[in-house]
C-alpha cells in the first residue's frame, strides 16, 4: 500500500481535504457513478480523507455487475454450441449466471475466446467463415463506439457468420433512476469522465436543472477524485446545482462527434434490465433495424432460460447505494471473491469486490475511528 | 474494460482485413504495443498521444496528462488487466473464484 500512503500523504491532496473540511457545513452525500472511480476511491482511501458527515455513496457503474442474469445464461448457452466462436473482453469470464461461468464453459470444450478489441473477433470471423463469431458487447458509452464498428465494419465486409450480443448500458436514466427512487439520498454526483470523453457532457444540464442537483465530470485518478468531491461540495453550499468539467484535460462539452454519429446509426434506444436493480427505461442500446441482422439473440433464438440468483446476496441494493458492501450479511462470509455470490463480488470494479480486496469490513464510520488510533503509520 | 489507457502512437497501418476499412495505428501502453482504431479521431497524428477504449482511440491528450495518468494507473494495478492478452486473461481468470456458484448450492469455499 506503499502508493496509497504517498497520495494520501501528498501535499496537495491533504490541501484539497484541508479545503473540504472548511467548507462543509453539513452532512452531503455524493455518488460515484462509475466502478473504476469505485475501485481508485476506496484503493486509495479516499472516503476516509472527508470530513465526517461527507460521504460517498457507490453506483451502479460497473458494467460487468448489471448485465443481466439472464442475458449472461444466453451468452453460456451461445458459446457451449459447436461451431461457434463467442469472444469476450476479459472481464466477462467469470461472471457467474445460474450455472456455471464464460471460463467452465471454454473448460468443457466450448470455443471461448478473450479479444483486446472488437475488431479483432470481426478479422476472426474473416478468416473462419465456417464458423460462427460472436461477439459480447457489453458496457457503457464507454465500449459502445467500438462495439458499433465492429458491426458496421461487418456489415461492410459483408460477413455472414458474425453477430453481436448487446446489453449496452447508459448513464443519464442510471442517474434519472436514482433520482426517482423513493428514499433516495443521494445529493450530487461525480460523472464518469471516460463515458463523457465519449459523449461529452451535452446530455446532462436538464438532469442538473430537473433534479437541482450538482453533476461533476470527474477523473480516475486520485486527486482528480478528491477535486471533484471538493467541487461538488462548493455547489451543494452554495446551493447551485450545474454541470461542472474537472476533468478538462480529456472531456470536452461535445464528446467525440465522429463515434456519436455511428452509435446513432448502429444502435437505438431501449428499455433495459439492470442485474440487481430491475427494468430502467430507456437505459440502453440495441442495435437499430438497419443492423438487426447481426443480433446474435435474433440469430441463435436460445428459449428456455430460467435464471434464479442468489437470495443471499443484496447486491441490488449496494448499486443502488441503499447500502454499503459490509452491510450486507453474507459480505465476506457465504460471498467472497473466490466464492462469490452475486456479481459485485466478481468483478474487479464491483463495490464488494473492491471493499473485500481493501479490507473493508467495517462500516465507514467504525473505519474513520480506527483510523484515528492508527494514525500515523 | 472501461478505463480508457492513454498511449503514443507510433505508426499509421493498414493491419488486418479491417484495416483496409478503417484507419489503424500501432499505440504504444509504456512498453505494451496494441493494433488502435484511429478512424474516430483523424487528427491524430504519428507521436500524438489518445486515449483508448478497448481498442479504439478516442480523443487526443497531452504528453503529460499521458505519462501521469499511465503511472498512475500502473501504481493502481489496472493497467495490467486492461492490457492483458488473451493467455494472461485466461491465466487471471484461472487463478481467479475456483467455484463461482452463483447461488452457493456447491458448497464449496
Amino acid at each position: 500500500m506503499k502508493y496509497l500512503t504517498e497520495f494520501r500523504n501528498s501535499e496537495i491532496a491533504q490541501r484539497i481535504a484541508r479545503e473540504i473540511a472548511q467548507i462543509a457545513t453539513r452532512p452531503w452525500k455524493i455518488m460515484e457513478v462509475c466502478g473504476g472511480q469505485t475501485h481508485s476511491i476506496i484503493k486509495n482511501g479516499i472516503d476516509q480523507m472527508l470530513p465526517p458527515g461527507i460521504e460517498m455513496i457507490h453506483g451502479p457503474g460497473c458494467p460487468v455487475c448489471v448485465t443481466p442474469l439472464e442475458l449472461i445464461d444466453k451468452a453460456l448457452a451461445i458459446a457451449a454450441q459447436p461451431d461457434v466462436i463467442f469472444c469476450s473482453f476479459g472481464d466477462m469470464l467469470r461472471v457467474p449466471g445460474t450455472e456455471g461461468d464464460l471460463f467452465q464453459v471454454k473448460g468443457r470444450g466450448g470455443d471461448v475466446r478473450v479479444v483486446y478489441s472488437p475488431l479483432d473477433a470481426v478479422d476472426l470471423a474473416t478468416k473462419k467463415p465456417d464458423k460462427q463469431v460472436v461477439f459480447f458487447g457489453v458496457g457503457f458509452e464507454t465500449t459502445a463506439p467500438a462495439n458499433a464498428m465492429s458491426v458496421h465494419l461487418a456489415k461492410r465486409l459483408g460477413l455472414k457468420n458474425f453477430s453481436l450480443l448487446v446489453s449496452h448500458v447508459l448513464v443519464p436514466p442510471a442517474i434519472e433512476a436514482i433520482l426517482q427512487s423513493p428514499g433516495n439520498q443521494v445529493q450530487a454526483f461525480l460523472l464518469a469522465g471516460h463515458v463523457c470523453s465519449v459523449m461529452g457532457y451535452w446530455e446532462y444540464p436538464p438532469l442538473a436543472e430537473k433534479y437541482r442537483v450538482p453533476l461533476v465530470v470527474t477523473g480516475f485518478e486520485p486527486l482528480d477524485l478528491l477535486d471533484g468531491i471538493r467541487r461538488a461540495v462548493v455547489q451543494l453550499e452554495s446551493g447551485r446545482h450545474q454541470v461542472e468539467n474537472a476533468y478538462e484535460r480529456v472531456v470536452t462539452f461535445e464528446g467525440n462527434r465522429l463515434a456519436q454519429r455511428l452509435l446513432a446509426e448502429v444502435f437505438e434506444v431501449t428499455d433495459r434490465a439492470w442485474r440487481g436493480i430491475g427494468v430502467i427505461p430507456r437505459s440502453g442500446w440495441r442495435l437499430s433495424a438497419a443492423y438487426r441482422d447481426f443480433d446474435a439473440e435474433q440469430r441463435f433464438q436460445i428459449a428456455g432460460i430460467s435464471t434464479r440468483e442468489s437470495p443471499l446476496c443484496r447486491s441490488g441494493d449496494v448499486l443502488r447505494g441503499a447500502i454499503k458492501p459490509a452491510e450486507c450479511a453474507a459480505f465476506g462470509k457465504e460471498c467472497t471473491p473466490r466464492h462469490p455470490l452475486g456479481a459485485t463480488m466478481v468483478s474487479s470494479e464491483g463495490a464488494c469486490a473492491a471493499y473485500y480486496n481493501y479490507g473493508r469490513f467495517l462500516s465507514a464510520e467504525e473505519l474513520a475511528g480506527a483510523g484515528k488510533s492508527a494514525s500515523g503509520l | 474494460m472501461c478505463l480508457a489507457i492513454p498511449g503514443k502512437v507510433e505508426a499509421i497501418t493498414t493491419d488486418g482485413p479491417t484495416g483496409r476499412l478503417v484507419r489503424m495505428g500501432r499505440v504504444n501502453f509504456g512498453g505494451v504495443v496494441k493494433s488502435v482504431c484511429l478512424d474516430y479521431v483523424p487528427e491524430v497524428e504519428v507521436g500524438d498521444y489518445t486515449i483508448v477504449h478497448v481498442g479504439f482511440a478516442l480523443s487526443r491528450i497531452d504528453e503529460e496528462t499521458a505519462e501521469k495518468t499511465l503511472a498512475d494507473f500502473r501504481a493502481m494495478g489496472v493497467l495490467d488487466e486492461e492490457l492483458a492478452g488473451e493467455e494472461e486473461a485466461f491465466a487471471r481468470a484461472a487463478k481467479a473464484p475456483p467455484s463461482p456458484c452463483p447461488d452457493g448450492s456447491c458448497g464449496s469455499q
